[in-house]
């Protein structure tokens, strides 16, 4: 029932996220945020199974700000993607997999931006544009109601206005 | 033994009997669930996370609901059988490791909201038993300390002790670093030291309700402290975490030394106020201004979605928290007896005297006749003019 999408420019990337933290069928939370700042020009959003997403993220997430603390330099876009792609796969036949599905859009200042996809069995894949989850409107019986959108380039990562579609 | 029978897990459970750490041996929780004699509690535990079966089922399991689960407070030892035995032919293999989203029968109504004069928690108190009432005068909401309570739902067994571990765990963060860990702090802990038993049949929902706020107090000794901290860590690690668990380890050792540097540059908190998390043993945490947990939740939701806002008063506040109480306790057949109020504000935590709903039924029965008779009065009174 989430959605995530990104579309890489020619130098850029816009990523946007449905905004929903449901518990079966209440929605607990209608404007939970579920991108993840792993450093100023890199985005990681992930969504899956309850527990997975917020805890795996954050691992992501501090390990990416820990060896910037170490080597005085942030990791690019493709390293920090495969730096997460090899943690999922090490959970992946271990006691306790992570079933979290993620795309993380970064601009690396020689690369150019970057949009990667992995998914819950560690499949990495760069793309011009990714999505996950049913992102319909007007055809699917449930709703997501509104929309983060962020926006990454040279500058850094730039919030753009929030879409909500009709009730919030 | 029987339960090896069943499965079909001897070698697993042979192989890692001797490795396992001896504190699971003194998990409570565990032993009251299990029933059966089991030589090492561990056992249990690993029964449920069956690696190979995962690959083998089809994509996405999480967002559907199995049968297995059931709406029970506690835990008979003959559903345990069941439920295990169903489990060795399940028709999604992922579903024994990945744990279903709540089906909304956990026998109970908790809410939690805030507004301008602290944070609200309320509760009923009736503690059920595969349909029977095993307790009409339950605790759900138990105070952590001064500043925090929390709502439970979920296994009464669990609840209670994960909140006892938890206060624990506060007081000893408090004594170490000179302050209260704030909500969000402690809802992180909380989260973090459940998350092992992602995939068992631990189930604890608990919103922590709290108020953060003022200065850091003086530590008393910077560097010890810190050290402390680390080998408290370790400690902690080594008895709560599995074997293969290390970004656990990492990101508890990295947030608990997170707080340890910010207790030695001694900043003031820069936030003080009311705070809401909700807990959940399935690894969510969420940070909000409402919530409602339980059976009877979505009647609570319903009078709360409409009624809470930041500028009640507090008797409004208490009102419209008894009234969404009562409204989930008249049709929910797992909520009922009487209200719990707890108000949380900046001095600490206040309870209010237990209230009986059956009066508030008669009350609310009361106050309906008498709008009906002045309708009726009024009718007649404009039929006469």
């Amino acid at each position: 029932m989430e959605y995530l999408i990104g579309i890489q420019g020619p130098d850029f990337v816009l990523v946007a996220a449905d905004n929903v933290a449901a518990s079966s069928i209440i929605q607990m939370k209608h404007d939970y945020d579920k991108m993840f700042k792993l450093s100023e020009k890199i985005l990681l959003l992930c969504v899956g199974e309850a527990g997975d997403t917020v805890q795996f993220a954050e691992y992501i997430q501090k390990n990416v700000q820990l060896y910037k603390m170490r080597n005085g330099y942030e990791l690019s876009p493709a390293a920090a993607a495969n730096f997460t792609r090899k943690n999922l796969a090490d959970y992946l036949r271990s006691r306790t997999p992570y079933h979290v599905n993620l795309l993380l859009a970064g601009y690396d200042d020689t690369d150019g931006p970057g949009l990667f996809y992995m998914d819950y069995l560690s499949s990495l894949a760069k793309a011009p544009f990714a999505a996950h989850g049913y992102g319909l409107n007007k055809r699917f019986i449930l709703n997501l109601p509104s929309f983060t959108v962020r926006l990454i380039d040279k500058e850094g990562i730039h919030d753009l206005e929030k879409l909500t579609h009709g009730a919030k | 033994m029987a339960l090896q029978d069943l499965c079909n897990y001897h070698d697993i459970l042979v192989d890692d009997a001797t490795s396992e750490s001896a504190p699971f041996g003194k998990r409570i929780g565990f032993k009251n669930m299990s029933g059966l004699t089991l030589r090492n509690s561990t056992s249990l535990f690993k029964f449920y996370i069956p690696a190979p079966e995962y690959l083998e089922g089809s994509p996405i399991q999480f967002g559907q609901v199995s049968t297995i689960q059931s709406s029970k407070d506690i835990l008979h030892p003959d559903s345990i059988l069941q439920s295990l035995s169903s489990l060795t032919a399940p028709p999604l293999a992922s579903s024994q490791s990945v744990p279903l989203p709540f089906p909304m029968s956990h026998g109970t109504t908790t809410l939690a909201f805030m507004f301008q004069g602290g944070v609200l928690a309320a509760a009923d108190t009736r503690s059920s038993c595969s349909g029977l009432v095993a307790c009409p005068a339950a605790q759900k909401i138990l105070p952590i300390h001064s500043h925090l309570v929390s709502t439970t739902s979920g296994t009464s067994a669990d609840c209670a002790l994960w909140k006892r571990i938890l206060a624990r765990e506060l007081r000893l963060y408090q004594l170490r670093h000179g302050r209260r860990l704030s909500t969000g702090g402690a809802a992180k802990l909380l989260s973090h030291m459940l998350h092992p038993f992602k995939g068992t049949k631990l189930c604890v929902a608990a919103t922590l309700c709290g108020w953060d706020g003022g200065e850091v107090e003086e530590c008393r000794d910077q560097d010890f402290d810190l050290k402390d901290c680390r080998e408290v860590t370790k400690s902690q690690v080594r008895s709560l975490e599995k074997s293969l668990d290390a970004s656990l380890d990492k990101a508890q050792r990295a947030s608990l030394e997170a707080d340890g540097q910010l207790s030695l540059t001694r900043k003031k908190q820069s936030f003080s106020g009311p705070r809401l998390f909700y807990v959940c043993s399935d690894g969510t945490r969420l940070q909000g201004s409402l919530f409602s947990v339980g059976s009877g939740s979505p009647y609570a939701y319903s009078i709360l979605d409409q009624g809470v806002e930041w500028k009640l008063t507090v008797d409004e506040a208490i009102s419209i928290a008894r009234e969404a109480v009562y409204r989930a306790t008249h049709r929910d057949a797992y909520s009922g007896n009487f209200v719990d109020i707890y108000h949380i504000s900046s001095k600490g935590w206040t309870r209010r005297s237990r209230e009986d709903l059956k009066e508030e039924y008669y009350r609310e029965k009361e106050k309906r006749t008498k709008e009906k008779r002045d309708v009726a009065g009024l009718d007649s009174v404009c039929a006469e003019k």
